[in-house]
């Protein structure tokens, strides 16, 4: 089998988000490359959770809608997707399920009970269950649960154990493949990983899905990632707490979603007059409002670009996949502190809260160094005017200087100034920096290419759209346009990647077109967008048929 | 080690004459001055601002600082010490920063207790957006966004701090500088969050000074300033921002120790000490 998929569910609280990372852990463990979708309401518990694994020999960045079995824990995940099941797809149900007409029941709550588990340990049982119809071998299935369960292993694997030995006959068989397992990440844990990879410091975040879990990996790592993470009272503490930080020398990010951000653009705005470095992690969600909390959307991307008054140069990237979330928060937490600028990630959730086969980004980053102040004659400077714009950084603490930063408008040393010709200098002085960020830039990949090169029909994607897009784009003989970076929008490199198609399509999960807009702005117009703001995000199959519509 | 004179700066100082911020200015610069005399290094001490007449205070003494916004004074502090526990934060907000913009971060920061010093200098108006009413303002006070007067009774912030945890919690007035200087000494050696109300009239929009004059004193020494809480309290209801016919105390309300937020957070190991970042082998062991 090239790949398959299967879709786990039950109602919140059953832990089917576990057993879901339990059965891509042992895809993974097989070699298999993974992707975890994962779907749940925003309540504690009752409302209906799922998630569907998806498991290939090849690299693979989402999840289709068509599965090959389903792990039923309630009826409710039966009534919901069976739709979904392939032809000649099963289901796996707990046998407390009655009128179920196809596939395998077996007593998940019984063996838990019978040997004295707790309800939620039905999940155990239904991983092993699954491994057994897959024709796993039981040394993978413990051994995964070896390396993933703290809490009551040894029960757990007995459960199942159990669970796998009621099993007589195998579905399916899923072969080990020849690859080496590779790590499973979040987009978040990604994004976390790279911020550390490039020094971070301090992460200070107010939870707000689906930004929260990047709190959680890293107050739970922190010590052994050698970080610090602070939880303050609100967004607006939270972004002018990493200012102080910044200021005083810490590499600091902050994280949220597009309602926490709101709270956070007078530091937006703040940071770039006073010049002090940070990256802002945009996590969005379906807005506006409060939006649908645990839903996608990408529809932040004009808010992020605008966001805070007054002029000041800054950076926006956006990843579409762990690997790139990976390597652009570093690149991004970098030249936040070599350009002293604000820095942006867009994530999204389904970026965010999937899990990805992770595979280090190949070759060295660029890595630009932060300019420092090296002592030296007369008093130090912190906005000194200098040919890039970048006036070489000094902290409190450090002897022999006095660090003045400031939201006022201001003179070299940082002192407030309402002269008009100094405050034209300092605003030249800021946005000159662009002109080096543009250059830095120009000498990384801001703009990736997909599929067939030659097609004269390109659909232009950003962010996590970009798995469902590349997979349809390459069955369908098209070509994928990607941005990685959006502000300084990399015209050039985005002219060379289009080339000569001649047939746009945008496609994004928004309403309006978000990027499509922005491209205009450039002259670049699409010919036509394909939009979904069900708050749910593409899947390969789906696009598949939209793109179909679109191009006969 | 510096003097007076050295601590000024170029910038020109538009204060009003008569404003109750040059006393603060000289207690502030007289403190660094024996604290440096001390040991206290200068370019260990960083003055945090938020944005009003009090603000500019940080152009005026020419050591670090960072020049915040309206209301956001005590985040960046704390991320400034938690960044850099050795240096010595002193932060400087407006009536209308620490109480109106900034209430919430004030009652967190003394909650956490955040090794810092808070010099509020509350004027009990709005001096720079010419003269509007204040969470201090008396009841009934006309400015001029409430010409038929404040709807609203003023908070009294020595008791909101009080019951927030702060662990230093004392009140001084411009108009006795001395007395301000010894305050603003002991709160930046006190371990743990140090508020500092002080009364400070407005020469152009709020003139309180011969109100101050005639009401305010001295706590004698062993009136207050230990742990006891109800005491503090009770001398902080002595005046309730409000009434007129009150004598109003000044001096430390209330001191204790307990662990601070750096501690509780940093441990042992300062933030821009930490060592091994070691990505690779994390990912590696996550397979």
């Amino acid at each position: 089998m090239k790949e398959f998929s299967v879709l786990i569910g039950g109602k919140a609280g059953d832990g089917i988000k576990q057993a879901g990372i339990m059965a891509a852990k042992i895809f993974g463990e097989l070699g298999y490359r993974v992707f975890l979708y994962d779907d749940y309401p925003s309540l504690i518990r009752g409302g209906h959770n799922f998630c569907i694994i998806r498991a290939s020999k090849e690299e693979v960045l989402s999840h289709n809608n068509q599965v090959d079995l389903i792990l039923a824990l309630n009826r409710e995940t039966i009534e919901r997707h069976q739709h979904r099941l392939k032809k000649g797809g099963e289901i796996i149900y707990s046998s407390r399920i009655e009128g179920v007409s196809r596939g395998v029941g077996i007593g998940f709550e019984e063996i838990v009970k019978e040997l004295g588990g707790i309800p939620i340990m039905k999940n155990s049982a239904a991983i092993g269950a699954l491994s057994a119809l897959l024709g796993i071998e039981r040394q993978v299935l413990d051994g995964v649960f070896e390396k993933n369960i703290n809490k009551q292993l040894d029960l757990n694997k007995e459960i199942a154990g159990r669970a796998y030995a009621e099993i007589k006959e195998v579905l399916f068989k899923v072969e080990r493949l020849d690859s080496e397992p590779l790590p499973l990440f979040t987009g978040n844990e990604a994004i976390a990983l790279g911020a550390v990879n490039a020094g971070l410091d301090l992460y200070i975040a107010y939870p707000m899905t689906p930004a929260t879990s990047i709190l959680h990996f890293l107050a739970e790592q922190q010590d052994r990632l050698g970080v610090v993470t602070v939880h303050p009272e609100n967004e607006i503490s939270v972004a002018t707490m990493a200012l102080g930080a910044a200021y005083a020398g810490a590499r600091t990010m902050v994280g949220t979603s597009g309602g926490g951000f709101a709270l956070m653009t007078e530091t937006v705005s703040f940071a770039g007059q006073a010049e002090i470095p940070i990256l802002f992690v945009e996590c969005q969600r379906a807005g506006p409002g409060t939006g649908v909390p645990t839903y996608t959307m990408q529809a932040d991307l004009l808010f992020v670009l605008n966001s805070g008054h007054g002029d000041f140069p800054r950076l926006v990237v956006a990843p579409g996949d762990a690997e790139e979330a990976f390597y652009l928060s570093g690149l991004a937490l970098d030249a936040a502190w070599h350009f002293q600028i604000p820095a942006f990630l867009l994530s999204d959730k389904h970026l965010s809260e999937s899990i990805f086969s992770f595979t280090y980004p190949e070759g060295e980053r660029e890595k630009p160094p932060m300019v420092a102040w090296k002592g030296g004659e007369g008093q130090y400077k912190r906005y000194a005017f200098t040919e890039s714009g970048i006036s070489p950084l000094a902290f409190p603490g450090q002897k022999g200087c006095i660090v003045k930063a400031t939201s006022y408008e201001h003179d070299e040393y940082g002192i407030t100034t309402e002269e008009p010709e100094k405050i034209m200098k300092m605003q030249d002085k800021r946005l000159k920096k662009k002109e080096g960020l543009v250059h830095f830039l120009e000498k990384t990949e801001q703009v990736k290419v997909y599929g067939d090169r030659d097609s004269k029909t390109c659909l232009v994607c950003w962010g996590s759209t970009k798995g469902a897009c590349v997979e349809a784009a390459l069955e369908l003989g098209l070509k994928v346009v990607q941005p990685l970076v959006v502000e300084p929008f990399p015209e050039r490199q985005f002219r060379q990647a289009l080339g000569s198609s001649n047939r746009l399509i945008g496609v994004e999960v928004n309403a309006t077109g978000q990027l499509s807009r922005l491209l205009s702005s450039y002259g670049i117009h699409m010919d036509s967008t394909i939009l979904r703001y069900d708050s749910l995000p593409f899947t390969p199959d789906d696009l598949k048929g939209r793109l179909k519509e679109a191009t006969s | 080690m510096r003097s007076i004179k050295e601590l000024g700066t170029y910038a020109e100082n538009t204060w009003c004459p008569g404003c109750g911020n040059f006393g603060i200015l000289t207690a502030v610069k007289k403190a660094l001055v024996e604290a440096f005399e001390g040991g206290m290094k200068a370019e260990d001490v960083v003055m945090v601002s938020g944005i009003g007449c009090h603000a500019k205070i940080v152009d005026y003494v020419n050591v670090n600082s960072f020049y915040s916004l309206h209301g956001r004074v005590l985040p960046p502090a704390t991320g400034i010490s938690l960044s850099n526990p050795e240096l010595t934060v002193i932060c400087h907000a407006g009536d209308g920063d620490a109480y109106g913009e900034g209430i919430a971060h004030l009652i967190f920061t003394a909650k956490r207790n955040v090794d810092i010093t808070l010099i509020v200098h509350d004027n009990r108006v709005y001096g720079l957006t010419t003269g509007q009413f204040t969470p201090t303002s008396p009841e009934g006070f006309k400015g001029r966004s409430t010409p038929k007067g404040s709807p609203e009774r003023p908070i009294n912030p020595l008791e909101l701090v009080l019951s927030a945890g702060a662990t230093f919690v004392a009140r001084g007035y411009s108009g006795k500088i001395g007395h301000l200087k010894n305050l603003i000494l002991e709160g930046v050696s006190h371990r743990g969050f140090s508020f500092i109300e002080v009364l400070q009239p407005c020469y152009t929009f709020f003139n309180t000074y011969s109100f101050y004059n005639e009401r305010v004193y001295e706590l004698e020494e062993g009136e207050g300033g230990t742990s006891d809480r109800n005491l503090a309290v009770s001398l902080a209801r002595k005046w309730s921002y409000d009434s007129v016919d009150a004598s109003i105390p000044i001096g430390i309300f209330y001191k204790e120790q307990r662990p601070t937020f750096q501690e509780r957070i940093l441990g042992d190991r300062p933030l821009l000490k930490r060592k091994g970042q070691d990505v690779f082998g994390f990912i590696k062991e996550a397979v």
